[in-house]
Formats: structure tokens, C-alpha cells, sequence
């Protein structure tokens, strides 16, 4: 697969499609960002831009886990402690008494916290800012592999689930009475949510994962006349966005997920001149 | 007055809660409700705020979980615990002006399994359109719901709740922020709709004034049921005062509406806020 697409990209007339970190970095930009950008779609919808962000930034606790333990490739650990996070932010939104963006503002700082200590533990923590800004350009074929597996099952999920999601947070009560199991798919979305930050994170970069998350639909939004226009609208800024952001990083010799995230934070500008 | 001969009791179907209750974070919002309500009867919800009227709805629609038991007599007279099918219309829904949700999107969303973003498929839309011509909201099949007036986003909620046409209608403050034109036109509607289909409606009112044109009866909630009966006799009881702080003279009460008589004349002239009524 991976020896096929190199030469293929090889091909493209440009400098930067002969170098084999950047015809890696590009299929894992064509699966990231498209898989972030559906995902934001019903994020936004759903208003949980502040959970996702509480989650890219937790999830570096994950990986501290993977680390202590000594996996060579953390991602099992990043991805079971994801699925824990996920669980444990429905609970604190759904059941706290505190008010929502309290109670995950909490989660996340705990959380955070521990993922700190863990890992500045011996003075060590700078190995790691690698993760802050993301590191595309050294994404090995595995990580690529789970990348393309999450898109996959998102896509799935997109077909069989996508109605479900939709009705069940426009709101619950509609939801319900029409028989959808309301707390089961705010628990699986917030899940799902959780599990592709995490997997997204190590490569896009921390601190702005949720960008990426956020800036396609909500740009998509501005521009769309339905819900089917919004959604493909999204995709389309969000897979340009990251195309555009790799080739000038590369140009430009700039961290390629901040770059991608000022692209879709110009189309997300773009949008706003824009009159219906 | 209000006129016993219009309360249309079939007598085969009916939904009654015994000893009804919910427990929210450890207390009781809701207790000892005690409820039967026939086919083809509306019943107006009043009560101060955090009176649990909403609790009311979304424990016996399966949102909430309650004690007691919600029991159901279908046609045919078999009681089960088996819902009735339930139509349910919300409070005013908070959607953010870029939101890019049509009529249809609810409609497909709520209705079908084929995902929105593929589009919607020429069936669904065709019977999405039917259900909106009647409440006369046709017209607004690829609005934004953003984009619509309250009233007429109501309406489209009531076309929804139509969907398969349920035995029992719940609506939560329907009216809350419409105008006075979007006001009457959704109450015709219900009673069109009522009329037209032999429904049960429960229907939650901040607005004692048309709870008393439309319903056939109205219960004074607080926590549990404080008084239940014709409108006029509810309105004059002196727990509304204690309720409420303030009471009711019995010229201040509207007679029920002589409804057909102004669905008669509602036919013939566009609504008020833009849509028609079929008749």
C-alpha cells in the first residue's frame, strides 16, 4: 500500500512529493483531517467544542501511561486510556451537579496534571513537547494504519449512526420519546470522540488538535444550506486545509499542524464575508 | 362555559398514572400523581415554576426514570405498560443562528436510517411534506430551522409528533415566545389535529388564558396534583391564589372556543404568520 503511494505521489511535479517523510506525512494528512472533520461536524452541533479540547489536552496522560509502562508503541495505551476519559466526561457532564464546563474543566485539570508528573518525572519532560506541536512528518506506516482503521470505522458509524446522533443531541426529550437510546449514544460519542483525538493528537499536536476538530464545521456551517452541505462542505475545508498546511510547512519550515489549523482558520475568516 | 358534551371520551384507549413519581438528586420533584386521561380530551398542565410540569412529560415519554406505574388501555381494551405511541413536542429549542438544520433534516434524521449527509430520498420527502401541509407549514420543507419564526418551528415540531399519528400527544409550553397571530394559529391546530385524529394531549400552558379556551380540563400541579377539573372551576379555586398570588373573576375566564366555528373562517384566508391551514 505505502510502497504504491509513495510512487504515486513521486510522480506529482513538485519538490516536495520526492521526499518519502512527505509522501507518508500526505496520506496521513488525506486520513486525519477528513476523520476530524466528520467528527467535528456533529461536535460543533453537539456544542461539545469545550469537551474535545479538555480531551486532545488529557489524552497526553495517556501516553504517559503508555511510556511508564514501557510499550515501545503506546497507542494501546493511549487508546484504553481514551475510551476511560470518554466514559469518565459523560459521567461528570451527564451527572455532576457541578455545571458541565466545570465539571470537565476539572476532569481535564487533574488529568493534565497527572500526564505531567508522569512524564517530567526525572527531568525528562522535553522529549515529549514533540506532542505539543504534533509531528506529522515522522508518522511510521502502523500509526498510518490505525489512522486509516479509525476512519473506517467512522465512516461507519457515519452511515449506520449518523440520524441517531443527530436527533438524540438536537434534543434528548424528542429523542426519547421517539424510543432512541439517549444516554447510550451520548456515552458511545463522547467515546468515539475521545478515541480520535487521541489517535490524532501525537500527530496534528496538542495544542491544537481541537482546531482541526473545530475550524472545518464551523466554517462549513457559515456556507451550508443543509446538513448534507455542512458535512461535505467540512470535509472539503478540512482535507484542503491540511494539504494546503503540509505543502507551505514544508515551504515555509514550520510545525505542519499549527500550519494546517492557520489554513482552516482562514477559510473559517474567509466564511464570515460571506453572505447567504 | 365549558361544555361537558365536548369532552369526547371514547372510553377505548386512555393512559392512567397511579401513584406517579420521579426522584431528582435525591428528592422528590414529582409524587403521588394520580392521572387518567381519555382519547380525545386535552388536558392544560398549570403549575409555578419548578412544579415538575416538564418532569411530568419526560418521565412518561422514558426520560427520566419514575415511580409508580404509567399504564396504557390501546384500543381494544388491552392494558399494558406497553407505551401508547406518544407524540411529543418540545419546549423551544436553542439553535444557534449558523446552524445549517433544515425541516427536512429533522424530519429524515428522525424518521430514517439513510444518513442525512447522503441526502434525503424522494419518499421521505414526500411524506415529510404531507405531515407539514397539515399544520400548514408545507412551504418551509428546506428552510433552516434557524431561520423560521417560533411559531411556525412549532408547528413544525406538531407535524413531526404526527409521525406515525400517536395515541397520546405531550406538549411542553408549545407557545412559550410566539407571537399572539403564531399563538392561536398552533392552538387551532392541536385542535384541529385533536379532532381529526381522536388524540389524548397533555399540554403544559403558562397561559391560563388559552389553557382555558382549549381544554377540555385543567390540573393545577405543584409537586403533586393539587386540583384537577373543568377549567373554569380549576381557575376559580382559591389554591390558584395561594399558588400563584394572584386569582381569577369569573368574567375574566373566555369561554371555550367555539373552535370550528374559527376553523371555518381560518380556511378561507392565509395565516397569520404565512403559512396556510388546510382545511
Amino acid at each position: 500500500m505505502i510502497p504504491f503511494w509513495s510512487d504515486w505521489v513521486a510522480q506529482l511535479p513538485f519538490e516536495w512529493a520526492h521526499y518519502g517523510f512527505m509522501q507518508s506525512a500526505l496520506l496521513a494528512v488525506l486520513l486525519v483531517t477528513p476523520l476530524l472533520a466528520l467528527l467535528g461536524c456533529l461536535v460543533v452541533n453537539n456544542q461539545m467544542a469545550f469537551l474535545s479540547e479538555a480531551m486532545g489536552h488529557s489524552t497526553l496522560t495517556g501516553l504517559a501511561i503508555g511510556v511508564l509502562l514501557g510499550l515501545r508503541e503506546p497507542v494501546t495505551a493511549v487508546v484504553g486510556f481514551a475510551v476511560v476519559l470518554g466514559i469518565l466526561m459523560f459521567l461528570m457532564r451527564r451527572y455532576s451537579s457541578l455545571p458541565p464546563d466545570t465539571a470537565i474543566a476539572l476532569v481535564m485539570a487533574i488529568v493534565v496534571s497527572l500526564g505531567v508528573v508522569l512524564l517530567s518525572r526525572g527531568g525528562g519532560f522535553s522529549k515529549f513537547s514533540r506532542y505539543l506541536i504534533g509531528d506529522i512528518l515522522t508518522i511510521s506506516p502502523a500509526a498510518i494504519g490505525w489512522l486509516a482503521g479509525v476512519l473506517v470505522l467512522v465512516l461507519l458509524v457515519w452511515c449506520f449512526l449518523f440520524n441517531s446522533l443527530f436527533v438524540v443531541y438536537l434534543n434528548p426529550s424528542l429523542a426519547a420519546s421517539r424510543g432512541f437510546p439517549v444516554r447510550r449514544m451520548e456515552l458511545f460519542f463522547t467515546v468515539l470522540v475521545a478515541v480520535v483525538v487521541a489517535l490524532s493528537m501525537p500527530w496534528v499536536g496538542l495544542l491544537v488538535i481541537n482546531s482541526m476538530l473545530i475550524l472545518p464545521a464551523a466554517a462549513a456551517r457559515r456556507l451550508a444550506r443543509s446538513t448534507r452541505q455542512y458535512v461535505l462542505f467540512a470535509l472539503a475545508i478540512g482535507i484542503l486545509s491540511g494539504v494546503l498546511g503540509l505543502v507551505t510547512s514544508f515551504y515555509w519550515d514550520t510545525a505542519t499542524g499549527a500550519t494546517m489549523v492557520l489554513w482552516a482558520g482562514g477559510f473559517f475568516a474567509a466564511s464570515t464575508f460571506f453572505r447567504r | 362555559m365549558s361544555n361537558p358534551a365536548s369532552i369526547r371520551s371514547c372510553g377505548d384507549c386512555c393512559t392512567r398514572l397511579v401513584d406517579f413519581g420521579v426522584m431528582l438528586g435525591g428528592s422528590a420533584v414529582l409524587e403521588h400523581i394520580n392521572l387518567h386521561m381519555h382519547c380525545g380530551e386535552l388536558t392544560a398542565v398549570i403549575g409555578p415554576n419548578g412544579a415538575g410540569k416538564t418532569t411530568l412529560l419526560r418521565a412518561m415519554i422514558g426520560d427520566l426514570p419514575h415511580s409508580g406505574s404509567l399504564r396504557f388501555i390501546h384500543r381494544g381494551n388491552l392494558e399494558s405498560a406497553k407505551p401508547l405511541r406518544i407524540g411529543y413536542v418540545p419546549q423551544k429549542l436553542e439553535i444557534d443562528n449558523t446552524s445549517p438544520t433544515t425541516v427536512i433534516d429533522l424530519f429524515a434524521a428522525t424518521l430514517t436510517r439513510w444518513p442525512l449527509w447522503l441526502g434525503q430520498r424522494a419518499s421521505i420527502r414526500r411524506k415529510t411534506r404531507e405531515n407539514l401541509a397539515l399544520v400548514g407549514a408545507d412551504s418551509l420543507l428546506d428552510r433552516k430551522l434557524a431561520e423560521i419564526s417560533i411559531g411556525q418551528l412549532q408547528r413544525v415540531f406538531l407535524a413531526l409528533a404526527l409521525i406515525p399519528v400517536p395515541e397520546l400527544l405531550l406538549l411542553d409550553e408549545p407557545v412559550s415566545g410566539v407571537d399572539r397571530a403564531g399563538t392561536e394559529l398552533f392552538y387551532q391546530t392541536v385542535s384541529r389535529m385533536r379532532t381529526e385524529f381522536d388524540l389524548s394531549i397533555l399540554l403544559v400552558s403558562h397561559d391560563f388564558a388559552a389553557a382555558a379556551r382549549v381544554a377540555d380540563r385543567i390540573l393545577l400541579l405543584n409537586r403533586s396534583i393539587l386540583c384537577d377539573g373543568q377549567p373554569r372551576d380549576v381557575l376559580l379555586n382559591p389554591l390558584i391564589r395561594q399558588t400563584f398570588g394572584f386569582g381569577f373573576a369569573d368574567t375574566e375566564i373566555p369561554d371555550r372556543h367555539p373552535l370550528d366555528h374559527a376553523l371555518r373562517h381560518e380556511a378561507h384566508q392565509p395565516s397569520p404568520d404565512g403559512g396556510r391551514v388546510l382545511s
